[in-house]
């Protein structure tokens, strides 16, 4: 029974040590006010549930130690089945702690509801994130650029993050900052973010899409104003442009393992044509860009 | 002729299916060799395919789930060991091609055709056993059910050598599982494949509801039930409450692939949020039609060998039923970042965590079924144990999962992954295993070797934990879920040491397959005499084992909970020796329920693979089969009171003998 008990800590111990410890893993150290409140969520949550997991496994182990056949000294009574008392207190505890949990639950629900803006003194910038096979495409609409594969942001300024695919479903998830929202086609789906260090952070899709699912995978760099500034002004040197009609639609086609390209010119509605691409009927998704007749059923649909 | 079908499409260029695909056909004829080398054919047409007996139904459907657990474990450690190599730009060993089939492979098949069946199986024999019944409402159904569902593993076995697999993920999420992004079979066979072991499944779910309402024995109230069989109850009502949605949904995306509609499409106004939730509208039942009856299991486990009274049982009772209903309203906890509103997700997020009330009073229930007892530390005991740490483990991180701020960077994750393996290992399969040891020598006659009994657990608990606590912590790392290779090397020693788990458990189940051997080879020296092995408290222990076929020459009377405890403590053991005997009326062997299951294979495959003369054909048989079966009025038989009083003085000799 020893080894029994060892192997009952063995699963908490982990959790214990990834949640206490200050290593720079992208749930641990978030860098992100997002991130960070979820960090705190997922610890309390963590401890509140501690309350009733400890005393159940202790109990698991001194019980079944206690009552073994072998021990007759222990008490036995093989037809005692039932006490209001201990009834009372296994239903009472559970309860007190999910009504806790609840309470918990609804107030993080609002104010992580991944739609909702970051209060800030900065304004909050806007970038249209497409979701393709298997890549994906960042639009400024205030800078009027694009970029694949590499997204900006300067620190401490709340991003909002329009989200929509051109293919499959996706999840669009920065892990270091912060909550992540389903790309799906012909639907405008968004989240609100913010970086508040400098750094680069791994992005991915973590929804699975298909062959190139594994290398869907992007890089996130929050800088200063200025070097955000700076990369705006390299992006805008690129002699690529992105036109619904025209350069996307190559781009849209699957490719694995796509590298970073920037685009210096983006046609204003790129986003709003991609996800009202589908809401028409030729068959062919965005891939043929027949999107006419559809301002209409678009505005049905919503 | 052959439709899409074409050489192309066998896969004889690809190494490890040619040497499985030779594996595979040297079993099998070594299986038919033996088969006629010991003229066992008629046997096994009799005694086995064509039996309406609960008890062999059982019996064959956990031995399709072992050989299926097989296949799947090889799927699993196929993934770790490619997880474990495919770090840092290292592309491992499977290609997308070939990963992808295979993570969907293993899930469809532990799901539907390994935990699916050891649930049913051990439902089929236990349950009209608990409730002191001859065998089921309706015996022919059962064993079309059983068929149906073997149909359903053959198809999808048949795609690792004809064709391809779904690429798709376990639930085929739509609009990847539609025609424009998956235009292979692999989809159409996982289609096929699930809707007509689906069938077996829904009927199955009737079959059991009916039983355990309309058939207990005389004096059996609904509160005198067995708590094996309510749980069993529950999850029937759960599976005929929840498997026609599953069955709709698929035809919906059958109709998309087949005849170009857009239900889930990405045009068109199809919707593939719609098909997210009416998939997980059954998925999140299924979860519950899984572990309550392993609930089940180590409850009578548990007071069994404790020598006392389950504690609290109008409680497991209420909290089962609590569990059942709850089940249908949780299904969104699966895609909070679908981008519901806050509302919307805090409704289900919190639906979700009440769950977690019922759930942890059954814990105490059993923890305090032990207290003042007098614990024998058997195999079915320790897999009791070790679920109710893992169980507990598992629960905690699924209430942090139904917490919808949190779920927003667990989703997808890893640690979704740790979770369900979490709660499915350790309450499921740790379930099934200690419910296949506990009722064994009721369905063979001897009891299973305990030591390797024991060795088997220590490698399944020390492999569950090195297997999958890694996979925790590699999602705080930022880890998804279904990578065939990922960029950071940081990651790649906790994949070893997963993989050094899935080799662990690999032993375990070596163990089990080592421990099948060893006892059927000291089978005298297990030999259960008395059909009482474990002084147990329930009905089924009252009959001999293995039981009889007609279960209960006298259809016993209960007068209350743990009703054949209560009787050895007034009569001692042994009970009275009946005097009289009568005639028992017993439903006749079918041949109608394989042969529809047979061509149901055939109609399945011609629909994979679009042969419209054969999908024709073979419906038209399926039919013509059903029709001879319902024109059939000889289904029945009286077994005469002379072969049973015959039967049962073998079996008081045997006592007297022992004695």
């Amino acid at each position: 029974m020893r080894m029994k008990k060892n192997l009952g800590w063995l699963g908490i111990l982990p959790l214990i040590a990834v949640l206490l410890s200050g290593c720079d893993w992208a749930l641990v150290d978030p860098k992100g006010q997002i991130g960070i409140e979820q960090k705190s969520l997922i610890i309390t949550a963590f401890w509140l549930m501690m309350i009733v997991v400890i005393p159940v496994i202790v109990m698991t182990v001194v019980f079944a130690w206690k009552y073994r056949h072998s021990n007759h000294t222990a008490k036995y009574m093989p037809d005692w089945a039932h006490s209001n008392k201990i009834e009372a207190v296994v239903w009472l505890i559970p309860c007190i702690i999910i009504l806790f949990l609840g309470i918990i639950t609804w107030k993080t629900s609002h104010s992580l509801d991944p739609h909702k803006p970051i209060e800030s003194d900065a304004e909050t910038m806007e970038v249209q994130v497409v979701a393709l096979d298997w890549k994906w495409l960042f639009i400024y609409p205030e800078q009027g650029i694009a970029t694949v594969n590499e997204v900006a942001m300067p620190v401490d300024v709340p991003v909002h993050f329009s989200v929509t695919s051109a293919s499959v479903m996706n999840s669009f998830f920065i892990p270091t900052l912060g909550s992540q929202i389903y790309a799906m086609a012909g639907m405008d789906n968004d989240v609100y973010l913010v970086a508040n260090e400098a750094g680069v952070y791994d992005g991915k899709s973590s929804n699975y899409s298909g062959e190139g699912f594994s290398e869907m995978t992007f890089d996130a760099h929050a800088m200063s104003q200025d070097d955000f500034d700076a990369w705006v002004d390299k992006v805008g040197q690129s002699s690529e442009t992105l036109s619904y009609e025209g350069s996307y639609q190559e781009l849209a086609e699957p490719s694995t393992d796509h590298p970073v390209e920037y685009f210096s010119d983006v046609t204003s509605d790129l986003y709003r044509d991609i996800v009202e691409g589908f809401h028409g009927g030729n068959g062919e998704g965005g891939h043929d860009g027949g999107h006419g007749e559809t301002s209409m059923s678009a505005e049905a649909a919503e | 002729m052959f439709g899409k079908l074409g050489l192309d499409d066998i896969p004889y260029h690809e190494p490890i299916l040619v040497v499985t695909a030779i594996v595979m056909m040297l079993g099998g004829l070594a299986i038919v060799g033996l088969l006629t080398y010991f003229k066992k054919w008629k046997w096994l047409w009799t005694e086995w395919i064509t039996s309406i007996d609960h008890k062999k139904l059982g019996i064959m459907y956990f031995l399709v789930a072992l050989v299926m657990l097989l296949r799947g474990f090889s799927d699993a450690i196929m993934m770790r060991t490619q997880q474990a190599m495919a770090a840092g730009g290292a592309e491992g060993y499977l290609p997308p091609e070939h990963y992808d089939q295979i993570f969907t492979a293993h899930g469809v098949i532990m799901i539907f055709f390994v935990a699916m069946p050891m649930v049913i199986g051990l439902m089929n024999l236990v349950v009209p056993l608990q409730i002191g019944a001859r065998d089921v409402a309706f015996p022919f159904m059962n064993n079309l059910s059983f068929w149906l569902f073997v149909a359903g593993v053959a198809l999808t076995m048949i795609s690792l050598l004809i064709g391809e697999y779904g690429k798709t993920g376990w639930l085929a999420y739509a609009p990847l599982s539609g025609i424009q992004y998956s235009p292979g079979v692999g989809v159409d066979y996982w289609i096929w494949g699930l809707q007509i072991s689906g069938i077996g499944t829904t009927l199955t779910g009737i079959n059991f509801f009916v039983t355990i309402l309309k058939m207990r024995t005389k004096g059996m109230t609904m509160f005198r039930m067995p708590v094996f069989t309510w749980t069993s109850l529950v999850a029937n009502v759960l599976i005929i409450a929840s498997f026609p949605i599953l069955t709709a949904t698929i035809a919906l995306l059958t109709l998309d692939r087949y005849l170009g509609t857009h239900f889930f499409t990405n045009d068109m106004g199809g919707n593939m949020m719609m098909y997210v939730n009416l998939i997980w509208a059954w998925g999140h039942p299924e979860v519950y039609i899984l572990i309550l009856p392993a609930f089940g299991v180590f409850s009578e486990v548990i007071a069994t060998f404790a020598k006392k009274r389950l504690f609290g049982y109008n409680t497991m009772v209420w909290a089962t039923l609590a569990i059942g209903i709850l089940s249908f309203v949780v299904w969104l906890h699966h895609f909070f970042t679908m981008g519901a509103g806050a509302n919307v997700n805090a409704f289900f997020g919190i639906a979700t965590m009440i769950i977690a009330i019922p759930t942890g009073v059954k814990i105490f229930n059993w923890l305090f079924t032990m207290y003042r007892g007098r614990l024998e530390f058997t195999s079915p005991v320790l897999w009791t144990l070790g679920f109710i740490i893992t169980f507990t483990i598992g629960g905690m991180t699924g209430v942090m999962l139904a917490v919808p701020g949190a779920n927003f960077v667990l989703h997808n994750s890893l640690f979704v992954i740790a979770h369900f393996h979490n709660v499915i290992i350790g309450g499921v399969v740790f379930g099934m295993l200690a419910g296949l040891t506990y009722w064994f020598p009721k369905a063979f006659g001897f009891k299973l070797d305990e030591k390797w009994g024991k060795r088997s657990f220590w490698f399944w608990i020390v492999g569950f934990y090195l297997a999958f606590m890694p996979l925790y912590i590699l999602s705080f790392m930022g880890a998804v879920r279904r990578m065939q290779s990922y960029a950071n090397p940081e990651w790649q020693p906790l994949m070893i040491v997963a993989w050094v788990g899935a080799v662990c458990i690999l032993l375990g189940i070596a163990c089990t397959v080592i421990q099948f051997i060893v006892s059927i080879r000291n089978r005298e020296k297990y030999a259960d005499i008395t059909g009482d092995p474990w002084d147990a408290r329930t009905l089924e222990w009252s009959t001999s084992s293995p039981a009889p076929f007609y279960n209960f020459a006298h259809l016993p009377h209960v007068g209350s909970i743990d009703a054949f405890w209560e009787a050895k403590k007034e009569k001692g053991m042994a009970a009275d020796k009946p005097t009289q005997y009568e005639d028992i009326h017993m439903p006749r062997n079918t041949v109608a329920g394989p042969v529809i299951g047979l061509i149901s294979i055939a109609f399945g495959f011609a629909l994979v693979w679009h042969i419209w003369w054969l999908v024709g054909v073979s419906a038209i048989g399926m039919f013509v089969a059903f029709m001879f079966r319902v024109f059939n009025d000889d289904i029945d038989y009286y077994v005469p009171a002379a072969e049973v009083e015959r039967i049962e003085r073998e079996h008081h000799k045997r006592l007297e003998m022992q004695a």
